[in-house]
């Protein structure tokens, strides 16, 4: 399949990329890794007639912790997130997920900042950034602003960036003490779409939920934050009527379309069981275990 | 556009639509046939190279996207006449039946134990997890890259 024509740049700085997003407007399209946008490009599904490449431009790549956050570069592939010693031990959460993105060819290329900017609600990174609290940084002409993940998708493939801004890094909190997290992820094969996916982040006092994040994936026209699930466990006993009462909650607030992968029942059902053991797992993480 | 790709070692150069993907530009441009288009949706692996040494899917990458980086084929494999611990690996255990997906699979495989050299059954499994065998030999594909493993390990 060959992709409509295009005109092709390859900028090596930030600011002639927002030069170009600013000349080019709503006909431009950025290329990160290319995984999502190369394929829909040869369905013609996407036929942007400029593409601003990013891939030359050098100081986009990078996983470090600094300022009490975790500041992840836009163009970090998620090979390097799936390998990274600092995300595997600290985050672990974030490690569960790059790991079952795709394949571990397309990991190659893809990239974080290109998941979440995608928007794909079957993406797994919009899940675990709504848990996390994660904040999104965007730069345009008039430099970079912060976007809270919850006010960063606005609709399926639309998210709160503007027409001359390119997402530039994602910004996670430091886990305090106590914290702990899980992604997971039911896919028919490796490489398949979630038919589910959900990410639970918890920090505990003792044995209390002190907070509570819950991410569901391709079970809504947008990535949920299941704020309900989340409002119930705050206060209470990190025990089985807590957990199992959150993943009741969760799958109410689920929106599942029936496809292929399932009907609107199982799906409903499979959120259910994966916030129960994504929350047990990250209780256990909380509390030290892996 | 006018570009220059680093394949197997030779720069070749060509001046290609910037829609070409690479994989086009490897078997059409420059006549390369071992990379083979299968599923053509990012999902088989029978077109997988290795970009910079990391295996990609050159039917999901553009050509242009590769100027001025190291691109290996399956023709890149074999050195001087001989063929590359994991070619031999292959050929000593049968790792192929009707051999459509076998480049992307010694590919994967060369670029996996060039990161670790003695991996497990399940590391194996995991790497070419990106890669399918439609005839479903992967029981042999495993013991191929095995085989290579052995091969290379230093003599004790």
């Amino acid at each position: 399949m060959i992709p409509a024509s295009f005109e092709y740049s390859s900028p090596s700085t930030l600011a002639e990329a927002i030069a170009l997003l600013q000349q080019h407007g709503s006909d431009a399209k950025i290329l990160a890794g290319g995984q999502s946008l190369i394929p829909l490009m040869k369905l013609r599904m996407a036929a942007p007639k400029h593409i601003i490449d990013i891939n030359r431009i050098g100081d986009l790549s990078y996983i470090r912790e600094s300022d009490g956050y975790l500041t992840i570069g836009a163009l970090t592939r998620e090979s390097d997130v799936d390998g990274s010693s600092l995300i595997r031990d600290k985050y672990p959460i974030i490690h569960d997920t790059a790991a079952v993105i795709a394949d571990p060819l397309v990991r190659n290329m893809a990239t974080v900042g290109g998941n979440l900017a995608h928007a794909d609600p079957a993406n797994d990174h919009p899940a675990t950034m709504l848990a996390l609290g994660a904040e999104i940084v965007a730069t345009g002409p008039g430099g970079s602003r912060t976007i809270a993940i919850g006010d960063f998708f606005t609709g399926i493939f639309t998210t709160s960036l503007h027409e001359d801004e390119i997402l530039t890094e994602i910004r996670i909190p430091a886990p305090v003490a106590g914290s702990g997290g899980a992604y997971l992820k039911v896919e028919r094969k490796v490489g398949d779409f979630a038919t589910a996916g959900v990410a639970a982040h918890v920090v505990l006092d003792g044995n209390k939920i002190k907070s509570a994040g819950i991410g569901l994936t391709n079970v809504g026209p947008m990535p949920i934050k299941a704020t309900g699930a989340e409002q119930s466990l705050i206060g209470k006993d990190a025990n089985d009527a807590a957990i199992d009462e959150a993943a009741k909650l969760a799958a109410e607030e689920s929106d599942p379309a029936e496809d292929l992968r399932g009907s609107i029942d199982y799906k409903r059902s499979l959120v259910r069981v994966l916030t129960a053991r994504a929350l047990r797992l990250a209780i256990g993480r909380a509390k030290g275990g892996h | 556009m006018k570009i220059s790709v680093n394949v197997n070692g030779t720069a070749r150069e060509a001046d290609v639509e910037p829609r070409l993907l690479l994989v086009h530009f490897i078997r059409e441009d420059l006549n390369m046939t071992g990379t083979h288009i299968g599923c053509d949706t990012t999902s088989c692996g029978a077109c997988t190279v290795l970009l910079d040494g990391k295996p990609v899917k050159s039917c999901t990458v553009f050509a242009v996207m590769a100027n001025g980086r190291d691109v290996m084929t399956v023709e890149g494999l074999e050195k001087d006449g001989k063929l590359d611990p994991i070619q031999d690996g292959f050929h000593q255990e049968h790792g192929l039946q009707c051999g459509f997906c076998t480049p992307g699979m010694m590919l994967t495989g060369f670029s996996l134990l060039k990161n670790n050299a003695s991996p497990s059954e399940a590391d194996i499994r995991w790497a070419i997890s990106g890669n399918l065998c439609r005839c479903t030999g992967y029981v042999n594909i495993v013991k191929s890259i095995q085989h290579a493993a052995q091969a290379q390990k230093p003599a004790q």
